[in-house]
């Protein structure tokens, strides 16, 4: 028996249910390994972390955005063989980490406790004193971190959260695993080896030209035809495939949960690259500089769109401070 | 004795119009500040987004993109029209970002301008001077 635990940080637990989404093949796992810690399947908190001698294999799941998730993250590390980055809040900093787009923790808190829409309270702090008793909380972080940013990381499982095929494939490995057989490279990405658009059924036109850009609600798509040939802003190029392109089928544009395809450092900028090269590729020069301008002002935030999931592990990964 | 901030430019210019524009410069003995390293790329159009972020990463506190005059003048039909595309939105990106979007300056140079060159890089300097340092991430920060 190998020992496996699967660890939420800064998670939605969505990375849970997808595990228990396997189903029946959960009874496989079972005749191979004792899941030794599992917050989210049973009651378990620190402490019975720390009294866990060793772990074969961990799946951490979730962004780091805490001093305590930094440290459950670090404690895993140090007591496990094998650590899989799973989801892409592990591998990327996934959603939470657009934060790094306002990383002044001042702000957030504004926010939260003294919008119009709150009735002021007090504002958390690392210690407090409630009824007589100190209440200590974990330090608030002003950024969101990758794992491997962090600690190193083994394998790696994108996704938002990761599919059926790619649970059976890490299943495959930990099967290997236990009966000492060979293990992939470590820093394998347990996902396709593409881009997304190789694995998009739809129809693509030979040259794909977007004439103006559309919002997903602004327009009803045709769902048979590529998005990014209707204007709708797919991150298929620029997106690792593996995912059996679960949006697309449900007539939704890709928002690139599987991070960059192999080789690309930086999947925002590269989407931006391409999205621009499509725009109004057979008319530059008609519409002239100011025309193509026109039309680019209708993505409304480049960043955000580019980097949905990917912004932590990014070339520049947080809003600097130029001269403010 | 008071440090003079020296900006650091790292200049992309593209081998048919802009390099060449250099290239003249150069050669008719135009004089402007000697804080550019100048990369020849084959199109400005070959100019990765990821060049101008890992540029500014490293420490560029500007980085200009030197190509041929539109419509027309592109050696490869459109690349200029990507690279100016490219600029809009990347502009918007690095205001998200957090650094100023003059630090990244794009400009139709062609093969017989070296005067313009000069002039622009002249410009270029002086402005990126008045912003100061690129801001840097803190290696470490949580």
């Amino acid at each position: 028996m190998i020992r496996i635990a699967i660890a939420p940080l800064g998670s939605c637990s969505g990375c849970d249910v997808a595990i228990a989404d396997i189903g029946e093949d959960f009874a496989d796992i079972a005749k191979i390994a004792e899941i030794v810690y599992w917050p989210t399947g049973a009651d378990l908190k620190l402490e019975d972390l720390e009294a866990i001698d060793y772990i074969d294999i961990t799946l951490s799941h979730g962004s780091i955005r805490t001093s305590e998730q930094e440290e459950i993250l670090k404690l895993l590390r140090k007591k496990s063989k094998v650590m899989v980055a799973f989801g892409s809040c592990a591998c990327f900093g996934g959603i939470p980490g657009l934060v790094n787009l306002s990383p002044e923790r001042e702000d957030v808190m504004r926010t939260a406790y003294e919008s119009i829409s709150t009735d002021k309270g007090e504002w958390p702090s690392e210690k407090s004193k409630i009824d007589g008793k100190i209440l200590t909380l974990p330090k608030l972080y002003n950024l969101g971190h990758s794992h491997d940013s962090l600690v190193e990381m083994d394998y790696y499982v994108p996704g938002c959260p990761p599919v059926e095929s790619q649970i059976r494939d890490l299943l495959g490995v930990a099967v290997a695993y236990s009966k000492g057989g060979e293990l992939p490279p470590k820093g394998t990405v347990i996902a396709g080896a593409r881009a997304l658009c190789d694995e998009c059924d739809r129809e693509k036109p030979e040259k794909i030209v977007i004439d103006r850009f559309y919002r997903p609600h602004e327009k009803e798509a045709d769902p048979n035809l590529c998005f990014l040939a209707q204007g709708i802003i797919c991150m298929g190029p620029a997106t690792r495939s593996g995912c059996g392109t679960r949006c697309i089928n449900a007539n939704m544009p890709c928002r690139g949960c599987f991070g960059p395809p192999p080789g690309i450092r930086d999947q925002g900028s590269k989407m931006l690259s391409a999205i621009t090269s499509l725009l109004a590729a057979d008319r530059e020069a008609e519409l002239g500089e100011e025309g193509l301008r026109e039309l680019l002002e209708r993505i409304s935030d480049p960043t955000g769109t580019f980097y949905r999931f990917t912004l932590p592990s990014a070339i520049i990964n947080r809003r600097l401070n130029d001269g403010r | 004795m008071k440090k003079v901030f020296e900006p650091r430019i790292v200049a992309f210019l593209c081998n048919w119009c802009a390099y060449s524009g250099a290239d003249l410069a150069g050669v008719s003995r135009l004089k402007y500040p000697p804080n550019v390293v100048p990369i020849r790329v084959m199109c400005s159009g070959r100019v990765d987004p990821q060049f101008v972020l890992e540029a500014f990463r490293e420490g560029a506190d500007g980085v200009f993109i030197g190509g041929c005059h539109t419509p027309s003048d592109c050696h490869y039909v459109n690349g200029n029209f990507k690279t100016y595309k490219r600029k809009i939105v990347m502009d918007r990106m690095l205001e998200q970002i957090g650094i100023n979007p003059r630090r990244l300056r794009l400009e139709w140079v062609s093969a017989s301008e070296g005067k313009k060159f000069a002039e622009v890089m002249d410009e270029f300097i002086a402005e990126v001077r008045k912003l100061g340092p690129v801001p840097r991430m803190k290696e470490g920060e949580r």
